[in-house]
Formats: C-alpha cells, structure tokens, sequence
C-alpha cells in the first residue's frame, strides 16, 4: 500500500523543524519513529500534506538522570535503548518493567518513547507509565519552551495539546523523595499486540510507608486511566495485604473496559486487580528490609 | 541510477519534489528518484530488484520485510525510502558470500528452519542482528529476537534450532 503524496522534509536544526511546521499550517505532521504514524499513511488513515522528519535534528536521542535523580528522555530515544538502560534498571522499576513490553522488538528499534505519548492511543503504554510517575512533556514551539503534565498532554484518542508549531522534545520523570518501587504488567495475547489490560504501579517510600503513589491503566478505557483514587489510598501507610487489596479494587472501579475480541469488560477489570494486586505485593518485602 | 517511479507506474504530481538519494545498499552505494511515499521495502523491491524482502502485512505486524538499517532490525515497510538517505542497508542478498552461504543460511538449510520460506529473509536479518550484538545467545534469547517476526508454517521451533546452529558455526570459524 503507498501512502498518499505528501512534501517530505528532514530539517537539521528544532528551529528549522518549528518554522517547517509553522509553514505547513495544520497540514503538516512530524516524523520521529514511524511506528505508528507510517502504518497510518500507509493505510490512509493520515494523510498530511508535509512530513517533518525529526530523526536528523541534533542532540535528541539521549536519556539520562540528572543529579538530582530527575530523568530526562530526549524525542528520539527510541524503545529498545530504555530497554537496555542501565539508568532505568538501577533507578526506575515501572519504567524499566514496561520497556520490554512495548511492541516487538524490531519495531523497539525505531519507536520512540516520546512519539508514543504524542500518539495518545489508549493503548499505549508508556502515557500510563509516565502518568504514574508523575511526568511532564517539554513542548518547543517558536515561543520557546512550555512543560505540560502528561495528565493534560492527552486530550482524548490519538489527541494531545500540542500546537501543530510545537514538537515535544523531552519528557520528564521528577525526582523521587524517597526510595522508589513499582513496576508495569501487561497482558498481550502475543508478542507485539497491544495490551488487553495493561497497568503501571509506582510508589515512593520513606522506610515501609508510602509517600506517594501513582497508579494508571493501559487498555481499558478511551484513553489512558489515571487510577488517583486507588493510588492515593495507599499513601500514608505501609503496604498491607489490606491496603494493597483494596488498591486494587479501587484500580479496577476506575477502569472503564469495553468486551471486545482480547476479552469481555469483567475478565479486563478482573486483570487490572489482580495486576495491582501483583506489583503491589513484590513491592512488599523490599521495603520492609529497608524499614 | 535507476529512477524508481518510473519502475513504479506511477506519475508523480508535479508539486511534490522527487528526492535523490544515496544508500549503501549490501555494501554498494545505490543512488535512485524517489517520491517521499515510497517506502523502503518498495525500493528495495521494484526499485532495485532486490525481491529477497518479502512484504506480508500492510499493517507493520509480521517482520517478514526486516532488513538491517545501520546494522539494526527494521521494519523496512515502516521506514520511508526518503529516510535510509545517507544509510547502510543490508538485505537478505547481502549475506551469503561469493561462494558460499553465509551460516545463518545454511543453519535454516540444515535444521530445515523453512517451509515456504516467506518469512525467512526477515528471519535471518533479525537473527544476524542478534548474533551481531550476542554471538553465543541462549534459546531464550533467541526466541526474543525473533519475537517480532511471524511464521505461518515451522511452528517456529526449527527456526530457533537453525539460529542457534549458526552461532555454533560462526563461533567456531571466528576461534579458527
Ligand atoms: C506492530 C506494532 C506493535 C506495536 N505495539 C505497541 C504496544 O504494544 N504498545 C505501545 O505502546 N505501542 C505499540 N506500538 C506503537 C509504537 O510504540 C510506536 O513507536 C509509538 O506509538 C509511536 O512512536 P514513534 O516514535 O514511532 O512515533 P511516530 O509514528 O513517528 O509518530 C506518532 C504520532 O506522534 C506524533 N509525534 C511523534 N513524535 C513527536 C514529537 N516529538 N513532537 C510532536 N509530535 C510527535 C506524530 O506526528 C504522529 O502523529 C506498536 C507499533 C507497531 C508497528
Ligand atoms: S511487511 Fe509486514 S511488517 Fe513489513
Ligand atoms: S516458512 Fe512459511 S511463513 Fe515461515
């Protein structure tokens, strides 16, 4: 299938890239992966009139903690490389846990975490790990920079608040205040399929008490969940089997899945329990060791 | 220079700007007119004949059109000929040598890691990516690589075999 005849541009400079944008009016869309994107124009779904391809501009395909413990995750690091962060495995569980689980891994090679978050498809994974964790989107346009929290970046299905100016350049875990813990699971009928349920659990502790939590939901609803009330009532305590099951009831309230052919609503809420349910109890013997 | 919408059929509109590129294709530098939609696997097909990628989905999902893009696993159905401007490619042609397969080839032939063949070049170039970062991988680890590449006739089970036979092989040609 060709896609249908759009301009192609591969600035080498964000400024470049902005005023490209600025040009195209509406008309245009950005390039980074194509993982999602390039089967849409294949399919017509999308049909832009200019592609801004973002994979030369400069300096966008890190990821790195900062001193403080804040990580940063450049437009164009691309799946398979937080696959095998040695910064993720040391330092981030839920997102260390979810990086494998993105797509296959041929098409990990090339998609970006960014891109993902942009693409705002219920489905996606990665916008329920960032809304766990708390993190922001740093958008770029010709004003200069703005940080949006991934909570308000997804307006709805495959929509966010970007101006069709501005590109997403990084996004932003904060730095944690105590020790974290966490993790993501996923239910996939195979390898590569999105998620039937997926759910993103992470905690800060201070000792065996909860300092803060974030819990959201990959799958089961019209877009991304964040489960507020099921992650707040962990906090302030330490994690019971009490505390955790009843988390993990409020995690499956807030999920709004429809039956459709990877499962019937029940058998997905059902998921979402026992999955909070499953980090939550791993996460246990840890943090009693610390206390 | 082989000027590829012409090998397509398809007019191109006067508007959209037709793109030379440049792409070191299995080590020969290939220069082609392309239209920005064309996609990788296309050129690779019609534009330079290199029938070996297979395309078998129009959804990005099977993996039997992967090449090597800078020595890593694509989808080349899911990357635009535009974009491979200034890169290395390596297709399933670019393995054997002058004379003789290349071990991941005779470890499919010999482990019978192949019915129909469809899926096997995108196989084999997942399966040298692999073997390129890992040489002595376990079977897991080979089922991993894999995981992104469909098979609708082995079962898969020969083909891990074939994979695991050509790390033996090439293990011990590089100890040799
Ligand atoms: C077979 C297959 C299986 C998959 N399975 C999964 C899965 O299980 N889970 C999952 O989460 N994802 C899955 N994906 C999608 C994959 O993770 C994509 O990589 C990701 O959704 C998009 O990232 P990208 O870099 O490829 O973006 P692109 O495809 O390049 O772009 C996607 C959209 O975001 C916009 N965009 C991208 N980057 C920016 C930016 N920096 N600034 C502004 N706009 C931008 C684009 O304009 C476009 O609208 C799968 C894809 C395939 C092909
Ligand atoms: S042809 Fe199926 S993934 Fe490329
Ligand atoms: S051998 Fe037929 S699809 Fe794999």
């Amino acid at each position: 299938m060709y896609p249908s005849r759009f301009r192609y541009e591969a600035p080498r400079s964000i400024d470049d890239a902005i005023a490209l944008l600025r040009q195209g009016a509406g008309e245009a869309k950005v390039l980074a992966g194509g993982q999602s994107l390039v089967p849409l124009l294949k399919l017509r779904f999308a049909a832009p009139e200019l592609l801004v391809d973002i994979n030369n501009l400069p300096g966008l395909d890190y990821h790195r903690a900062d001193p403080d413990g804040t990580i940063r995750i450049g437009a164009l690091c691309r799946h398979a490389e937080l696959e095998r962060s040695t910064i993720l495995a040391t330092r981030q569980p839920t997102m260390a846990a979810a990086a494998p689980l993105i797509a296959d891994p041929v098409v990990r090679n090339r998609g970006t975490l960014v891109g993902s978050l942009c693409h705002a498809d219920p489905q996606g994974d990665w916008a329920s790990v960032v809304t766990a964790l708390g993190g922001h989107v740093v958008a770029q346009g010709a004003n200069g920079r703005r940080n949006i929290p991934v909570a308000q970046f997804v307006t709805g299905p495959f929509q966010n608040v970007l101006a069709y100016d501005e590109i997403a350049v990084e996004a932003v875990i904060p730095a944690p205040k105590g020790t974290v813990a966490g993790g993501y699971l996923k239910l996939e009928r195979r390898v590569g399929d999105f998620a039937t349920a997926g759910t993103a659990v992470a905690l800060e502790m201070s000792g065996a008490v909860v300092t803060r939590a974030g819990i959201a939901l990959t799958g089961v609803g019209g877009s991304t969940i964040d489960a507020a009330e099921a992650a707040q009532a962990l906090v302030g305590g330490p994690l019971t089997a009490d505390s955790i099951a009843h988390a993990a009831d409020l995690a499956a309230q807030a999920a709004q899945p429809r039956s459709d052919h990877r499962g019937s609503a029940d058998y997905k809420r059902h998921i979402v329990r026992t999955f909070v349910e499953r980090i939550l109890t791993r996460v246990q013997p840890s943090t009693e060791r610390a206390a | 220079m082989s000027s590829l919408f012409e090998e397509i059929r398809e007019p191109v509109a006067g508007d959209v700007p037709v793109r030379r590129v440049s792409i070191t294709v299995n080590g020969v530098r290939r220069t082609a007119d392309v239209e920005p939609r064309l996609l990788l696997a296309h050129l690779l097909r019609q534009g330079l004949g290199l029938t070996g990628t297979h395309t078998g989905c129009d959804t990005s999902n099977c993996g039997a059109c992967t090449v090597l893009f800078d020595g890593k696993a694509i989808k080349s159905c899911t990357m635009l000929a535009v974009q491979a401007d200034g890169h290395e490619v390596t297709t399933v042609e670019g393995l054997a040598g002058p004379s003789e397969l290349h071990p991941i080839q005779e470890g499919f032939k010999d482990e019978h890691g192949l019915q129909c063949g469809f899926c096997t070049p995108g196989m084999m170039l997942a399966a040298k990516a692999l073997l390129d970062e890992n040489p002595n991988p376990t079977e897991d680890e080979v089922r991993w690589a894999l995981s992104g590449n469909l098979c609708r006739c082995t079962g898969y089970q020969n083909i891990v075999k074939s994979v695991l036979w050509a790390a033996k092989k090439l293990q011990s040609q590089s100890a040799s």
